[in-house]
């Protein structure tokens, strides 16, 4: 008469824990959304975790003013419905500097608009927990990240000095200035998330879905053409594909896959049949062997 | 195969239906590098379909530039994480792996096999269901695993598999299995190991991990992945009393008031008659609230929200259970500890502890021994160093409700953290409560501490001088103790001479016996104030900890710190008990600002130096302090 819960049913109970326990605990704390899939999921479960209650934080938005359009039109419309404080944080520095991954790099956009970006607001807003929908499984450096991760107060990540994490008992004690980020997905995979978004009928940006989208070809990365600011090369005219996207970021740095993938159920199965991991779609990724774990030093989430 | 990649294909819906019910398993592997751990871990990852073909590519090239397997498929590569350790060639923490089948969803801790890494294997079994001990089938039992076993048993692991693997280096030999599994199963029978799985495997050749070995006919046991897809998990805990320690009280307005938290074990039905810890308070379950309805009943690892039928206090830290079997109610524990920091534990030195959502002060009240992982001698101690075991005793600020460890891992767990540097240095498991927690009463007197103050026209407090040896902090008390006598203030000075040579004379200059030193006096002082007297203390008290317990023991506004800042050459420069000769000649271990280290008070509330005052002018400081909070005066001030 025993009744075996579900891997899902037990993700989501880990998940709602570690949310509660920050709002229990943290004095201000916060959600960073990022639109994407993972994103969506963890909000989700605050909803749940807090359920009659709203969410006891804000969420926040850190953006690149790069972002496609449809994100924003999706951050604008999941607002509305579930009645979210969201807080739209732009780094007004690296906009008056003209900062654009098309004039200054992948990696300079990325530091100053995102990575600093994100410092600026939590330290503007003086959060101390930040939850980000980062998982272990994304990348080899992330899987032996703790689920409370600590940021001195300069927001560098010292993987050598890491807090023991056992049982489901977290130690949230920090001095002055210091933070907390805190990945309550840490134990999901790409398939557990795609699963319980057709489980629990998840609301995505249409991006995720395949559609005709002008694209060009450009280092091997299928690249939409989302607005004007977009300079085309010699030779390269925006060519209308079926594609869509399995990460999504800022729209110069997000690689298109072409799919016939046009509702959920075929996004998963085509995912499942295919045999790439996810953050290959990201450009950034591919700098150097280390490149996440030393971005991860330096703040980036 | 796995993954049945024709469902997939031909009816999707049906393929995510049916995973929907897929169940959890969590497990850690133990062995070292030696044994094929990070091979085994990567087989099972390669063997489920987790890799893609990119991470293949990247796996190919980096085997041909760092592998061990010449020009084959390095598996251990997949599992290294961080770019230090990858130079290092070794894994020096838990990294958490995850692969799934039809069946199940895994989650792997993968937890290093070296002796110092105690802490780290603890970190990986506290959550898991079962643990996979691997055996190197040439070397047979090690002394490593028997500290993996132990470990796994302290931590409540109660499923094992014995995985002994290298069987192609063997000839596949029968025999070396059944002796293997022999010597185990009589070693391992104290261990409370529900069950005990032992299965004969190459990582490296994949025999027996996913399908059964063709070089082991005689093996009729399941494979590696058979049984941990197929071995029962959670049963126990469901089937175990009621117990939700209450995480968050959901209040989102005047007309809602529940209780959210994750259900520790058991089960609860609307209409429940519970009982609230500490408090004892009890009621009746109303509903069960989530955002996916109301339900009738929840089980053990459900995240719900309990609305009750009266308006009883409960705050965030109490424990919900059913009302006929609540759990114990204590502030004095015996527990076993492992300690996970380079500073050492110090019994008499307070800590916070943290168990199912409370934190609360306390301190390690004593030692009583401690444990050899790898041989489980008891061996008595008076610290315990980073990776260590010890059987302790605790005492808390207030009473928790708690179940024994092993009745119950969520509710009888803890962790302790430094009240400096907010790290976790330690963590717990609960034996028993101590009954002598309920025997000691204090006497409520008529006469209390005010009333003698009031006496004394005077406030009680003590005067904590800290300092390097030499600094001056006798000399000045001295000469304060005089000038308040002349004002006719009661008062006292505690030091060295007349402690040390009496009170404490059982105890040296090692850490243990300073914290001890301090704690004495510490509890002196305090009841000295008690009694109304003004009291000076001169120690150099050199760790924050031991002086913040002090100010912990004393009321507000009665401990005030008072730094004499000499500068160590100064101090050593007058040398006036001939210490500092003896301490650089060698002839004194743990001298203060040479060998031990001296912590500085960061907003210490009189800081003064002889090194620019007299001892007279430090004191005219000191006295126009107590002067001006009120200190001399019988109403504490204006």
């Amino acid at each position: 008469m025993t009744k075996t819960l579900t891997h899902l049913k037990r993700l989501e109970a880990e998940s709602i824990q570690i949310m509660r326990e920050v709002a229990a605990e943290a004095e201000n704390p916060v959600m960073l959304y990022s639109i994407g899939k993972d994103s969506s999921v963890m909000l989700h479960l605050a909803r749940k975790a807090f359920f009659p209650s709203k969410l006891p934080f804000p969420v926040m938005h850190v953006d690149t003013t790069w972002k496609f359009r449809e994100m924003i039109e999706f951050r604008t419309m999941i607002t509305e419905k579930y009645e979210l404080d969201l807080i739209v944080h732009i780094n007004q520095d690296g906009v008056k500097d003209g900062i654009g991954p098309f004039t200054h790099g992948s990696g300079v956009h990325t530091d100053v608009m995102k990575t600093a970006g994100l410092k600026q607001a939590l330290d503007k807003f003086g959060f101390d927990a930040a939850f980000g929908g980062a998982r272990r499984d994304e990348e080899k450096s992330r899987a032996k990240e703790r689920i409370f991760s600590f940021r001195s107060a300069q927001h560098r990540w010292d993987p050598k000095n890491q807090r023991p994490e056992l049982w489901d008992i977290y130690n949230t004690k920090k001095a002055p200035g210091e933070s907390i980020r805190v990945f309550p997905l840490s134990n999901w995979t790409e398939l557990d998330i795609w699963q319980y978004i057709h489980q629990e009928d998840i609301p995505m940006v249409p991006l995720y879905f395949a559609k005709e989208r002008p694209v060009v070809e450009r280092d091997g990365q299928l690249i939409m053409v989302d607005d004007d600011r977009m300079p085309l090369q010699d030779g390269e005219v925006p060519m209308m594909k079926k594609v869509r996207f399995r990460t999504l970021g800022c729209y110069p740095l997000t690689g298109a896959v072409e799919s016939e993938a046009d509702c959920l159920t075929d996004v998963i199965q085509e995912m499942l049949l295919t045999s790439t991991s996810e953050r290959q779609g990201r450009v950034i990724d591919h700098d150097a062997a280390a490149s996440m774990e030393k971005k991860k030093q330096e703040g980036y989430f | 195969m796995s993954h049945q990649s024709d469902l997939i294909a031909d009816d999707i819906e049906a393929y995510l239906k049916a995973q929907e019910e897929k169940s959890m398993l969590r497990f850690i592997t133990c062995g070292s590098v030696d044994d094929g751990k990070s091979t085994l871990i990567g087989r099972l990852l390669y063997d489920s379909k987790m890799i893609f073909e990119d991470q293949l590519s990247a796996l190919e090239s980096d085997s041909k530039r760092l592998g061990t397997q010449g020009e084959e498929i390095d598996f251990a590569l997949l599992v290294d994480g961080l770019a230090a350790e990858r130079e290092q060639g070794i894994t020096i923490d838990v990294a958490y792996r995850f692969f799934s089948t039809d069946k199940r969803k895994f989650i792997v801790a993968d937890t290093p096999g070296h002796e110092q890494y105690t802490r780290n294997m603890a970190t990986g079994a506290s959550t898991a269901d079962l643990a996979v001990l691997l055996i190197d089938a040439r070397q047979g039992m090690l002394t490593q695993t028997r500290r993996h076993s132990f470990i796994a048993s302290l931590l409540g692991i109660k499923n094992i598999i014995l995985a002994v693997n290298k069987m192609d280096l063997v000839d596949y030999s029968q025999k070396v299995l059944t002796d293997i599994d022999a010597e185990y199963r009589d070693f391992a029978k104290d261990f409370g190991f529900r069950s005990i799985m032992t299965i004969p495997v190459s990582a490296l050749k994949g025999d027996n991990i996913l399908n059964a070995s063709d070089n082991m006919p005689w093996y009729e046991g399941p494979t590696l992945m058979r049984h941990l897809e197929d071995i029962p998990v959670g049963d126990a805990r469901q089937t175990a009393d009621f117990r939700m320690p209450v995480q968050w009280v959901n209040r989102p307005n005047l007309d809602f008031r529940g209780f959210s938290g994750t259900i520790a074990s058991g089960t609860v039905r609307v209409g429940d008659r519970i009982k609230a810890l500490p408090s004892a308070n009890e009621s009746t379950v109303k509903s069960i609230v989530t955002y996916d309805g109301e339900l009738e009943e929840a089980v053990a690892g459900e995240a719900i929200t309990l609305c009750l039928a009266d308006e009883i206090d409960i705050s965030r830290g109490d424990v919900i259970a059913g009302k006929d079997n609540p759990p114990e109610v204590a502030d004095q524990f015996e527990a076993k500890i492992i300690w996970m920091s380079d500073d050492q534990m110090l019994p008499g030195r307070p800590y916070l502890f943290k168990t199912a959502n409370k934190m609360l002060p306390g301190l390690v009240t004593d030692l009583k021994h401690k444990v050899n992982v790898n041989t489980m001698e008891h061996t008595a101690a008076k610290q315990l160093e980073l990776n260590e075991i010890g059987i302790c005793t605790i005492a808390l600020d207030s009473r928790i409700a708690f179940d024994p460890y092993n009745m119950n891992r969520e509710t009888g767990s803890f962790i302790i953290i430094d009240r400096i540097t907010n790290t976790t240095v330690g963590v717990g498991m609960i034996d028993y409560a101590l009954r002598r927690a309920s025997n000691i009463h204090w006497q409520a007197l008529d006469v209390d501490k005010s009333a003698r103050a009031e006496m004394k026209l005077q406030r009680p407090a003590v005067l904590w001088f800290t300092g390097l040896s030499g600094s001056g902090k006798s000399t000045i008390a001295n000469v304060v103790e005089k000038r308040l006598f002349a004002r006719g203030r009661h008062t006292y000075i505690l030091d060295g001479d007349n402690v040390r040579h009496g009170l404490n004379q059982d105890l040296g200059f090692t850490d243990a016996d300073r914290v001890e030193n301090i704690r004495r006096v510490g509890e002196v002082a305090k009841l000295m104030v008690d009694s109304g007297l003004m009291v000076m203390t001169s120690f150099i008290s050199p760790f924050k900890a031991e002086r913040r317990m002090v100010h912990d023991l004393l009321d507000d506004g009665e401990f005030i710190e008072v730094y004499v800042d000499t500068p160590f050459e100064v101090c050593a420069e007058r040398d006036p008990k001939g210490l500092y000769k003896k301490a650089k000649a060698g002839e004194l271990k743990n001298f203060t600002g040479l060998d031990s280290p001296y912590e500085a008070p960061e907003r210490a509330d009189i800081h003064v130096s002889t090194d620019t005052l007299s001892a007279e002018e430090c004191a005219d400081t000191i006295i126009q302090y107590l002067e001006d909070n009120g200190y001399l005066s019988a109403n504490g001030g204006s």
